[in-house]
């Protein structure tokens, strides 16, 4: 068996998981009777057409022919890795360092994402962007967010 | 005449100094990011989100509308300028429009389409004043049974007009549908899905999943592109105004384009995005061999964005009287107004006639904000626009990554914003779109509720679905969309209109 659409056959194996995955999690949920509902009703509905969905997108995958073979093409992992590690050094570093040290570290991280990684730039940047948010988030809106590390105050 | 008193206490509303403020704001804060590449409404409104959590609830929709003109302006602004459109219903403007801006007629083009939209803002308000009140009045005949047809009807329309594959897209609407099942059940108070943390007994945040797979998602894959491929081009913008010819061409265009905007808007999933379609083809038809389609034609940029305002300001019809919406900016409204306490349906306008009235006539203070702002700025826009891709994306990470964390003050939600970027670009990969997934995601719980109501008052009977008139009128007219769209001709015109916005 030959994969003819490879974007195909992978979102539909991903549907398929999902779908098995969530009808397993509903049996723990009192299922009801359909004049009287429970809260495991609904999901499991829903999983099961998910499931057959998944097996449908996944089953043309396999049969229907496509042009050049629907290729997933090559994954940008430096970017991904880079920015998803960013978001979560942001959410680690926040709340004990305040926007002050997060802002500049956030943005270095972040740059190292692109091919153009300048130290000026990434400290005009960091600077521009740590005022700017103080001025809109802090001063502008009046949103708590900490904004010195802990130490200081 | 109620419909006159209704307007002008709109505009009282409307006109207090503090509320122009907070359209003239939203309509700045919106140009300003829209105008940004690859940041549509969707994006920007789900970055802005948490900027309105501290004013009351009037006010925080009068910003949001403003947002949501301002970026569908900014949008249309760069797909003319740099051949980047925000959002899908921007993408046939950049056809006809990065044409004219590469023959220097830039400034002609944007001009129109700022005249065009205002145009077509004016048709749309009357619009939404004049059918709102009699739709209300239908919508308070819906049950259970009505409503759960009518959401069916709304997601099946929203991706039938989907790029892709129309099985990929219904796959999505289900997986939003599940992810909203990760909550508390509101019937029994059951915690589902939550793995025992607290912060997801809640439920997934929808500016999590919005701003992972819209925001990050996008910039990821942007970056995976070598910088040559992202090179925007800017050119010079010769003379502002159109000339006289132009103006001849285009106001039949901006006529149509409003007429057609204003009827496919209030159908749930037509919204801006088919209208938008529908006038660029009509435009071309019209035009026969007189016209320079795709070569540069101000007909091409007049009629669409005319029509695509026209859509997106009826598409608040469904929104505002029905709580369903029509599109992902619709959702992300939706959602704006629950969490400012306001449940979304018939009641708003007799709850909250302030903020009803308010809000219309806010829509077409947002649309001379527009006008106002951008004639004379289109030159600073397109300054923005020569910012380094290197600078920008950093900036845009932060702004999202201080937003998510503003909604609860919680990191719980940073971090899950990362999985979502990741599951986004995934979705990038895969060619699976993220707006179906958010449709579905809103409405999971509505859906729901009604489906489980509507079986308890028939006693499980399934049959209620089709027995009621409405309802069963409802979901043959989801089944005929699904229908119409497999049908062999449909289908390969769907393909052309796709293949010819590439």
């Amino acid at each position: 068996m030959k994969i003819k659409s490879e974007r195909d056959f992978w979102s539909g194996l991903m549907f398929l998981v999902v779908g098995i995955v969530f009808a397993v999690g509903a049996r723990n949920y009192p299922l009801g009777v359909s004049a009287r509902p429970g809260p495991g009703y609904f999901p499991l509905l829903l999983s099961i057409i998910m499931a057959i969905l998944g097996a449908i997108v996944m089953f043309k995958a396999l049969t229907i022919e496509t042009e050049g073979g629907d290729k997933i093409g090559s994954i940008a992992w430096k970017p991904l890795v880079i920015i998803v590690a960013a978001i979560a050094v942001f959410g680690a570093a926040i709340t004990p360092l305040g926007m002050v040290v997060t802002i500049p570290i956030l943005i270095f991280i972040t740059s190292l994402a692109g091919d153009e990684f300048g130290w000026k730039g990434v400290l005009a940047n960091s600077i521009v962007l740590t005022f700017g948010s103080w001025v809109i988030f802090i001063w502008g809106l009046k949103l708590t967010i900490p904004l010195w590390p802990w130490f200081i105050h | 005449m109620d419909l006159l008193a209704n307007l002008s206490m709109g505009f009282g509303v409307a006109f207090t100094l503090q509320n122009l403020l907070y359209a003239f704001g939203g309509a700045v804060l919106g140009t300003l990011i829209g105008v940004l590449p690859g940041l549509g409404p969707v994006a920007t409104i789900a970055m802005l989100l948490p900027s309105i959590y501290s004013l009351d609830a009037t006010p925080a929709l009068i910003m949001l509308a403003g947002i949501y003109y301002g970026a569908q302006y900014g949008g249309s602004t760069t797909s003319i300028l740099i051949n980047v459109p925000g959002e899908s219903s921007s993408v046939v403007t950049a056809i006809d429009g990065y044409q004219m801006a590469r023959q220097g007629r830039a400034g002609a083009a944007l001009s129109v389409s700022a005249l065009g939209s205002f145009f077509a803002g004016c048709v749309g308000t009357v619009i939404i004043a004049a059918f709102a009140p009699p739709l209300t009045e239908l919508a308070f005949k819906f049950g259970p049974a009505e409503y759960f047809s009518l959401m069916v009807l709304g997601l099946i329309g929203a991706v039938v007009l989907a790029s892709g594959s129309l099985l990929k897209a219904i796959s999505m609407i289900i997986l939003g549908l599940l992810l909203a099942q990760i909550n508390t059940d509101v019937i029994s108070g059951t915690a589902r899905y939550s793995f025992d943390i607290p912060e997801l007994t809640d439920g997934i945040g929808f500016v999590v999943i919005a701003m992972g797979v819209f925001g990050f998602g996008e910039i990821i894959s942007n970056l995976g592109q070598p910088a040559e491929h992202r090179e925007v081009f800017t050119s010079k913008v010769k003379g502002l105004w159109p000339t006289k010819k132009d103006f001849q061409d285009a106001w039949p265009a901006v006529i149509r384009g409003t007429a057609l905007g204003s009827i496919l808007g209030v159908l749930p999933g037509g919204g801006a995005l088919l209208s938008s379609f529908a006038s660029y083809s009509m435009e071309k038809k019209l035009a026969g061999a007189s016209g320079t389609f795709g070569r540069g034609d101000i007909r091409g940029v007049a009629g669409p964005e005319s029509a695509n305002n026209a859509g997106a300001q009826t598409s608040f019809i469904p929104m505002l009287t029905l709580g369903i919406p029509p599109n992902a900016v619709m959702a992300l409204m939706v959602g704006a107004m629950t969490i400012k306490g306001i449940q979304p349906g018939p009641q708003v306008m007799t709850s909250n006639p302030q903020l009803f009235w308010g809000l219309i006539a806010s829509m077409w203070v947002g649309n001379l904000m527009l006008v106002v702002l951008n004639l004379p700025m289109i030159g600073i826009w397109i300054k923005l626009l020569t910012v380094p891709y290197r600078y920008l994306f950093p900036a845009i990470t932060l702004f999202c990554c201080i937003g998510v964390y503003t909604l609860n003050n919680n990191t719980f939600d940073v971090y899950l914003t990362a999985l979502f970027a990741l599951i986004g670009y995934a979705f990038y990969k895969l060619g699976c779109e993220g707006a179906p997934l958010l449709l579905g995601f809103i409405l999971g719980p509505m859906m729901e509720e009604n489906l489980r109501r509507a079986l308890l008052l028939s006693r499980g009977d399934w049959s209620t679905f089709m027995t009621k008139p409405i309802s069963a009128g409802l979901l043959i007219a989801s089944a005929l969309m699904i229908v119409v769209v497999l049908l062999p001709t449909i289908k390969t015109k769907r393909e052309v209109a796709f293949s010819e916005a590439d």
